[in-house]
């Protein structure tokens, strides 16, 4: 690979792709390539580096809006925010500590086109959610624009989604507009310890469809519990449930929680400062960090229905020495399996499958990331379409090709 | 109204008998309706200046259905228009007249609700109102609540990604649907998400969402629900100016505080929805807010109290909570009704939807004054305060030669003026045929072709809901021909290391 090129600014980046075009070649494109080892493993001509593309255009606190170059580092636009008492509400989870990468190293650009999210997706969405506008190169070498810097629009087609997860394969964003929202004044975390990973999800459940208003809500076993400060004294089980807001209203609805969740076992509670570094490592997955036990272990990110999210972790337990973490009420799963060849690509898939919704190979050697989907395959109408939108965008496939999918 | 629409296909038009007998045998039964009288209720949506007939209505039942329809459509190159319950203020359910018109009316069933999940697996035909009627004994409701709920449906919704006056807090449509069924123009059908969070790969849901039912079908649709706020209550707040109201609004959001609705209406709103439903407004001041907060009781209060103080200092000269159920909702009353209200003081209004960095609104009002006095029309103004979402209603008489014409023309003003300050032409209403030829105040040529070219991607024969959105067509051929100056372009002179 040739050494990067390094845009200065959108007319650099357009620049930078036509000449892929025109010489046939094709580009990585990356901010600061914290999230590389994401996607399957595949060679480009060059990287097209954004992230001399920095800085914070706008912040408009009053107007929960701010703008920034796509190369910005996501750390300084969280304590810009946090300077505002505000934050991404979709709280975008760092995949440094998982990777092996320095944690903070990655730009806002690299969130949206992630998608990433966190703990409290299931109250507040992903960045999809909170992504405005764009101004973006697409493979075509031309800058487009979508959306705007107001959170209600539906003037065309909201090409933002569509970015948002699309993993550079479509177009490179060089400006992004995102939502900013409050960050609540307080927060706590209720527990309850001991419980198996079918009975934390009806506690879940119980809570999620109480007045409790749960901002999140995760489930360790024992063994993953055990790793992380808050709950390690646990010496057991711990399901965790976040509540944020005020304090009278977090108040309130803990006395909620606490009626809810009572039947199913002992309750314990964290307060501000425990619950706010117990979610960032839940959130950032940390039980499963490159320099932890589990670190040499492939890891698989699965979304699917959360009342089966237990389901969905026997079936890879019976079959496999699976160390799995569950978030998003069961919805979200972190299985770490023990390497080889195929990163038990079949078993997971068929865990899934049965249940809907779809996982991800996040982190696995280069080898395996060649060899097996890192993405859910796509159903063959479903897998044409894809391919199409790509060409829509992107009609040489000079874009981060093979990345998503082989041959896409 | 003079809008150019795709001219006719006669080809199309003299095999209407034969397409009608395939339509026939595909949806059988009533499901084919094909005499001008009974097509006469589809010929306009709720967009009512412009009227077309279809050539042929369709009321399929079944995906398989549905399908079908879209693939004979496909291949002989007939043109399709979904229709839901025709309330769009955009003209996006506008007939064509040699276009087969799609209505999902009878799809009005609710597949099935689970609580344990959060979500409702509905019908595209099925109203936004009965979604949350189907979940309210377990305290549950469909978040997303546009004014029309009790007559528009979810899979018009999702076309439109409509947003209601607490979508401030709980998002618009596209924020709150997590799955759909989508047949293709070719009758391809595709499953999208799931009871599940984000795509596998593209997020195609999330473009469906919101694209005005140019690129598939919508047969079914599994949206979020929610739990029921445990209260809620209200604050009326008068102003002696906008600019003080809108002043209020940015330092209660300044404040942390994202209330569950927020909404302003300007004097002559105030007057007219006064004088129709006494909900008690105060006629001496020049801005009303309506602020909601919902959530815990504890935190209700606290917040009112803050949101008050808020008030107070922002020059606010009455202020009164709601201490029941029933003088919530007398609160709203006005403003729910604001728009049969204005029917009342005018033979005609034409309700714009624009969208505005909220700073922007004491400048934007200002100049809509401006424009009234120009035009000679009045206007009034409902607005969701919150994000910046503004319903101008111009009054006019359509029986007053040239009345309506000015009236559009007040209205593109007042548009352009939107895009002018930073913001959008349309926050919830769509685009449609509407605001179509105002699309490049905001866009390029080249953004609307990338626009077009996604639309190839699904409708490679542009046959689905043609002259809605996009001021010209473009083959998607000629829009996939690419450029490239080999030899031309320069190595570019970047940085590199
Ligand atoms: C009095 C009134 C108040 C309103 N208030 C609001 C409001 O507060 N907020 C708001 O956002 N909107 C509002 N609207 C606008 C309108 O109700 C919404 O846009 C609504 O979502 C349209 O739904 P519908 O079922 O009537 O769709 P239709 O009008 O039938 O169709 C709208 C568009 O969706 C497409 N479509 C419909 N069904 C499907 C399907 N199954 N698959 C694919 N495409 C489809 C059509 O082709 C068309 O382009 C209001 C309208 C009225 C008349």
């Amino acid at each position: 690979m040739s050494d990067p090129l390094k845009p200065r600014d959108g007319a650099d980046v357009e620049a930078a792709i036509q000449w892929a075009l025109a010489g046939g070649k094709t580009l990585e494109v990356a901010g600061r390539g914290t999230k590389r080892a994401i996607g399957r493993a595949a060679q480009w001509d060059a990287t097209l580096d954004l992230s001399a593309l920095s800085g914070v255009t706008l912040y408009e606190p009053e107007e929960l809006v701010l703008s920034a170059k796509a190369g910005t580092p996501l750390a300084e636009i969280e304590a810009l925010v946090a300077a505002s008492k505000q934050q991404l509400a979709f709280e975008p989870m760092d995949y440094g500590p998982l990777l092996g990468a320095a944690p903070g190293g990655g730009t806002i650009g690299g969130a949206i086109a992630a998608n990433l999210s966190g703990p409290r997706r299931i109250k507040a969405g992903a960045a999809r959610d909170h992504f405005l506008g764009v101004s973006a190169v697409s493979g075509r070498g031309e800058t487009f624009k979508s959306g705007g810097r107001v959170v209600k629009n539906v003037t065309g087609y909201d090409l933002c989604k569509l970015l948002a997860g699309s993993w550079g394969t479509l177009a490179a964003m060089t400006d992004v507009t995102v939502k900013t929202l409050p960050r609540a004044e307080t927060e706590a975390t209720m527990l309850v310890v001991k419980l198996d990973d079918a009975a934390a999800r009806k506690a879940m459940a119980a809570a999620m469809g109480s007045y409790g208003d749960v901002s999140a809500a995760a489930h360790l076993p024992a063994a993953v519990a055990a790793r992380i400060a808050a709950t390690a004294n646990a010496g057991a089980a711990v399901t965790a449930l976040r509540l944020e807001g005020v304090a009278p209203s977090v108040a309130q609805r803990k006395t909620v929680l606490e009626a809810v969740l009572a039947p199913f076992g002992t309750l314990g509670a964290l307060d501000e400062a425990a619950s706010r570094t117990f979610w960032r490592a839940v959130k950032n997955v940390m039980p499963f960090a490159a320099d932890g036990p589990s670190g040499t272990r492939d890891l698989w990110r699965i979304s699917t229905v959360p009342a089966h999210g237990p389901d969905v972790g026997r079936r890879l337990a019976e079959q496999a020495d699976a160390e799995i973490l569950y978030d998003w009420a069961g919805g979200l799963i972190w299985v770490a399996l023990p390497p080889s060849a195929d990163a038990n690509a079949a078993l997971v898939r068929a865990a899934v499958a049965e249940t809907g919704g779809h996982a991800t190979l996040i982190r696995a050697p280069a080898a395996v990331r060649a060899a097996v989907a890192v993405f859910t395959p796509e159903p063959p109408p479903l897998a044409a379409l894809t391919q199409r939108v790509r060409d829509s965008f992107d009609p040489n496939g000079l874009l981060n090709p093979g990345r998503m999918w082989a041959g896409v | 109204m003079p809008v150019a629409m795709p001219l006719p296909d006669d080809a199309v038009l003299k095999r209407r008998a034969e397409i009608v007998a395939a339509l026939r045998s595909i949806v059988p039964g009533e499901g084919v309706i094909a005499s001008d009288e009974a097509m006469r209720p589809y010929e306009s949506d709720g967009l009512t200046a412009y009227r077309q007939l279809p050539m042929v209505v369709v009321l399929p039942e079944t995906t398989a259905q549905v399908a079908g329809v879209l693939f004979y459509c496909h291949r002989e190159g007939i043109k399709v228009v979904p229709r839901g319950a025709g309330t769009s203020l955009s003209g996006g359910a506008l007939p064509l007249g040699d276009g087969v018109l799609l209505g999902v009316a009878k799809f009005n069933r609710i597949r099935e609700i689970d609580f344990d999940n959060g979500v409702a697996v509905v019908e595209p035909g099925v109203t936004n109102l009965a979604v949350s009627q189907a979940v309210e004994h377990a305290g549950f409701y469909y978040a997303p609540d546009p004014s029309s709920q009790i007559a528009c449906t979810i899979g018009g919704n999702v076309a439109e990604n409509s947003g209601g006056v607490h979508c401030l807090k709980y998002g618009m449509t596209t924020n709150n649907v997590l799955g759909c069924e989508l047949v293709l123009m070719t009758g391809e059908v595709l499953r999208l998400g799931g009871k599940h969070f984000d795509a596998a790969g593209y997020d195609l849901l999330g473009i469906v969402t919101g694209s005005e039912g140019l690129l598939g079908v919508v047969t079914e649709v599994t949206v979020r629900i929610l739990k029921k706020p445990q209260t809620a209550r209200a604050a009326l707040i008068g102003f002696p100016s906008s600019e003080d109201a809108g002043d209020c609004v940015a330092r209660i959001i300044g404040a942390g505080i994202i209330p569950g609705g927020m909404e302003m209406m300007d004097g002559p709103a105030i007057k007219a929805t006064e004088d129709f439903v006494h909900a008690g407004y105060p006629l001496d001041v020049e801005a009303l807010l309506i602020v909601e907060l919902d959530g815990p009781g504890a935190e209700v209060d606290y917040l009112l109290e803050r949101v008050q103080e808020i008030a107070r200092s922002c020059r606010a000269v009455t202020c009164r909570v709601s201490n029941s159920e029933a003088e919530r909702l007398l609160f709203w009353a006005g403003r729910k009704a604001a728009f049969p209200a204005v029917g009342r003081i005018s033979p005609d209004y034409y309700c714009m939807d624009g969208t505005i960095p909220r700073a922007k609104l004491p400048l934007v009002l200002k100049r809509m004054r401006e424009l009234s006095r120009h035009y000679g029309l009045r206007c009034v103004n409902v607005f969701h305060a919150g994000d910046g979402n503004l319903h101008p209603l111009i009054l006019y008489d359509a029986n007053k030669p040239g009345e309506l014409e000015r009236t559009e023309e007040f209205g593109a003003d007042i548009l352009r003026l939107c895009v002018e300050v930073g913001g959008v032409l349309t926050g919830e209403h769509g685009v449609g045929v509407e605001k179509r030829d105002l699309m490049p105040a905001m866009f390029t040529q080249t953004d609307l072709d990338q626009q077009q070219r996604l639309k190839c991607a699904f409708d490679d024969k542009g046959l689905l809901n043609p002259g809605k959105v996009f001021p010209t067509l473009h083959r998607c051929a000629e829009l996939g021909r690419m450029h490239v100056h080999a030899g031309k372009v320069a190595f570019p002179d970047l940085p590199r290391f």
